[in-house]
């Protein structure tokens, strides 16, 4: 990585050439959530501003709310954000809607290439109708769901020892979900230094997307897929599968036996709270949080490893990040496309990954060191070789809101069966794709 | 000339204007005043009204403005009348509205019958009392999901001290039996005061007369209770029953930030499930239909209401 390093110092100053040229600065506004790499960017950021003379402003909304406010800011054809890193799920409303700028002509022009990104992110994060190479966004943050864990507890013989009397196997890294689950059993309710512990924080919200990002993480290693034949919509025996009802379940029992007590409606910032104040043994969380984790002082370092999404009947990670795109209603559109330009530059990316952003650029990914560049480095490699992504339609929302309702009427609210709630999802989501005419 | 209230304004009337209203009738000059008003009333209530109405039978949506929008004749209605989903939300919101009316008039009335005995450091404990409903409901909100923290929150910790219970072997929130009263008692804690006002105004405009006549007669205390003292604060008590009833049908805030709908959908009150479906699925027609299902259902039941409380009122 120290050549990483290295280059990027050098040749951020030759970058800043290429702005030479710039007609008039701008007061940029990028738009994304509030987390740990949004700050990360402002830092990286500087380095933009000091080279085009353009000035950078930042609207970082909180997960929670980040959904409802861009997508009604997108909807309105509001001015706020010249550039906005928004979720994968909503290129298809953002290209069929017109919210966002296509990048085609501007990549070809600056000889941008998407084939310099990672596969899986220009797939999930820039492209429209899926696969396709209409380019509504740049790769910016890769992330997927992933795991983490109390590494000191683990290591320690008491608890190793009281572990292989209570199950007969090496307490060890999860090899799969459901050994996954018997670990996080084994730790719920026990006594550590005189403080009641609990086995696993996991995603259960209710109001945004949480639930359905935590089941995901069940349902993709059990093999569950969207459609029976992709681009068809037909759904009915793909998504209420016997392998989807069992993962279903699973998360249920998971929920029920293995979290703290009023896990109801948690979310990022509560799988958080829950593992650095010491309540849990694991926790799930995206990948982004990962270099605050390990810098944590109580609960990080030495205290902390981190594992990919266990595979079940195979791999497979739920998908978060994002692309980043030029709003259509920008008056400053030229600037912002400067912005996307310096971005793209594989030095800002090799700094980008160092100050704790995960750049999806193939110079990063695969350069040698990157898999020891940090302890959670290699686990996000292997995470995004099986990374699945929800649907990414227009009508995304809608199809979302619906799997909120199902997910937690089942696991939280314990109305009805696996079986009965996904055949619901079924019944919803046909719905919303007979109203979209598809079908 | 005689010396009237309208000769002594029609002198007061500077000449110029008089002049230019000189020859108007009195119900031109009336629709001079009343019209600005009534333009205002037509732009932003009728007009919006009529427009939820056009819309309730399309399936426009405000995300798409460039998709094609069709009539699809009374199919939202249809759709939203036989969705047993919506008919759980319309029982929470029974459910929520029943209780916590029951409560804050039970409470309220009790409060303000206490509070209204003339005893030492009256005033301080009317205004303790009237704290509650001064704070914005998302304070309110988040501060009571801290009290229902069950490993942490005060509320678990004092009903397991009175219980013997384990305070995390309760969840108030999480819990679907547990989840619909968490939020009745919220709102009754915050909003009794309001009806402890009304009530206290009612029982205080009962002249002392009426109970000295009453004491004269050797009526009881109990007698003057129920003969003198609840008829004349009925049709308070009632009009603070109308107003509890209309906030709280409607209510959004308080829930959300307690429970967001959840556990599940079993304290999802009608409003949220709603706005869920106007600003989150962007489903502008058929949410347009749902909320006139929801206005026909307030105004109607509303009606209802004052007209029985006008002749509360008569007697």
């Amino acid at each position: 990585m120290k050549h990483l390093k290295l280059a990027s110092a050098s040749a951020l100053s030759i970058a800043a050439a290429s702005f030479a040229s710039t007609a008039q600065a701008e007061d940029l506004t990028l738009c994304w959530a509030a987390w740990d790499p949004a700050n990360a960017l402002v830092e990286l950021s500087k380095e933009f501003e000091s080279q085009s003379g353009h000035t950078m402003s930042f609207e970082f909304i909180p997960w929670p709310n980040f959904a409802d406010r861009m997508l009604n800011e997108l909807n309105s054809g509001g001015k706020l954000c010249d550039l906005l890193i928004g979720d994968s799920q909503w290129i298809g409303g953002g290209a069929e809607n017109g919210h966002y700028v296509k990048l085609n002509d501007f990549f070809e022009a600056e000889s941008i290439s998407m084939s310099d990104f990672a596969d899986a992110t220009v797939y999930a994060y820039s492209t429209w109708p899926k696969g396709t190479p209409n380019y509504y966004a740049l790769p910016a943050m890769g992330d997927a769901n992933g795991w983490f864990y109390r590494k000191d507890w683990f290591g320690r013989e008491d608890i190793q020892a009281a572990y292989k009397e209570a199950t007969g196997e090496d307490l060890r890294e999860p090899q799969s979900q459901k050994e996954m689950l018997q670990i996080a059993q084994f730790f719920q309710g026990r006594e550590i230094d005189g403080q009641t512990v609990y086995g696993a924080a996991i995603f259960t919200e209710r109001g945004s997307e949480g639930i359905t990002m935590g089941v995901t993480s069940a349902l993709y290693p059990w093999g569950f897929k969207y459609e029976n034949t992709p681009g068809s919509y037909d759904m009915d025996g793909a998504v209420n599968s016997p392998e989807a009802v069992e993962a279903l379940e699973f998360y249920k029992e998971f929920y029920e036996t293995a979290t703290p007590p009023g896990y109801t409606n948690s979310y990022m910032g509560e799988s958080l709270d829950a593992f650095k104040s010491g309540q849990v043994a694991m926790a799930m969380n995206w990948f982004a949080f990962f270099p605050g984790l390990y810098a944590d002082p109580n609960t990080g370092g030495d205290k902390i490893d981190f594992f990919v999404n266990p595979p079940q009947n195979n791999a497979g990670s739920t998908l978060g990040g994002q692309g980043i795109s030029v709003v259509a209603y920008s008056d400053k559109q030229d600037a912002a496309l400067e912005y996307i330009k310096w971005f793209a530059n594989p030095d800002v990316q090799a700094k980008w990954w160092e100050l704790g952003g995960y750049s999806a650029h193939n110079s990063v990914l695969n350069d040698p060191g990157f898999k020891d560049s940090a302890p959670f480095a290699g686990d996000f490699l292997e995470a995004m070789g099986s990374v699945q992504d929800f649907w990414q339609e227009p009508a995304y929302a809608e199809l979302l809101l619906a799997m909120q309702k199902r997910l937690h009427d089942y696991i939280v609210a314990d109305q009805g069966t696996a079986q009965e709630a996904l055949d619901k999802l079924v019944e919803d989501w046909t719905e919303v794709f007979e109203d979209e005419g598809k079908l | 000339m005689t010396d009237t209230p309208a000769t002594r304004a029609a002198q007061a009337t500077p000449v110029g204007v008089a002049r230019k209203i000189k020859g108007l009738s009195d119900r031109a000059i009336a629709w001079i005043f009343v019209g600005p008003t009534i333009f205002l009333l037509l732009a932003i209530n009728i007009f919006p009204l009529i427009w939820t109405i056009n819309l309730s039978f399309t399936n426009f949506r405000a995300n798409r403005p460039n998709r094609e929008v069709d009539y699809v004749g009374l199919r939202n209605y249809e759709r939203i009348l036989t969705d047993s989903d919506i008919w759980l939300n319309m029982q929470a919101t029974a459910h929520f509205l029943f209780w916590t009316i029951f409560f804050q008039v039970l409470i309220g009335f009790t409060l303000a019958y206490l509070i209204n005995k003339k005893f030492k450091g009256n005033d301080l404990w009317t205004t303790i009392i009237v704290l509650p409903m001064m704070l914005s409901p998302a304070v309110v909100g988040n501060f009571w999901k801290f009290l229902y923290q069950p490993q942490i929150g005060l509320f678990n910790y004092v009903v397991a001290f009175l219980s013997g219970k384990d305070p995390s072997s309760f969840e108030m929130l999480g819990s679907v039996q547990l989840a619909p009263w968490s939020i009745v008692i919220v709102d009754t804690w915050m909003w009794t005061p309001f009806v402890m006002l009304i009530c206290l105004a009612g029982l205080r405009s009962i002249p002392d007369y009426i109970y000295e006549a009453a004491e004269v007669d050797r009526a009881s205390k109990l007698r003057q209770f129920f003969t003198i003292t609840i008829p004349m604060v009925l049709p308070f008590l009632m009009l603070a029953v109308l107003f509890r009833g209309i906030e709280n049908f409607k209510m959004f805030d308080l829930v959300v930030q307690l429970t967001g709908g959840g556990p599940g959908s079993t304290t999802e009150l009608t409003s949220i499930n709603l706005k869920r479906e106007a600003f989150e699925k962007w489903r502008t027609g058929y949410a347009s239909a749902y909320a006139i299902i929801l206005f026909v259902t307030v105004f109607g039941l509303a009606s209802i209401y004052v007209k029985a409380l006008n002749k509360v009122k008569e007697r």
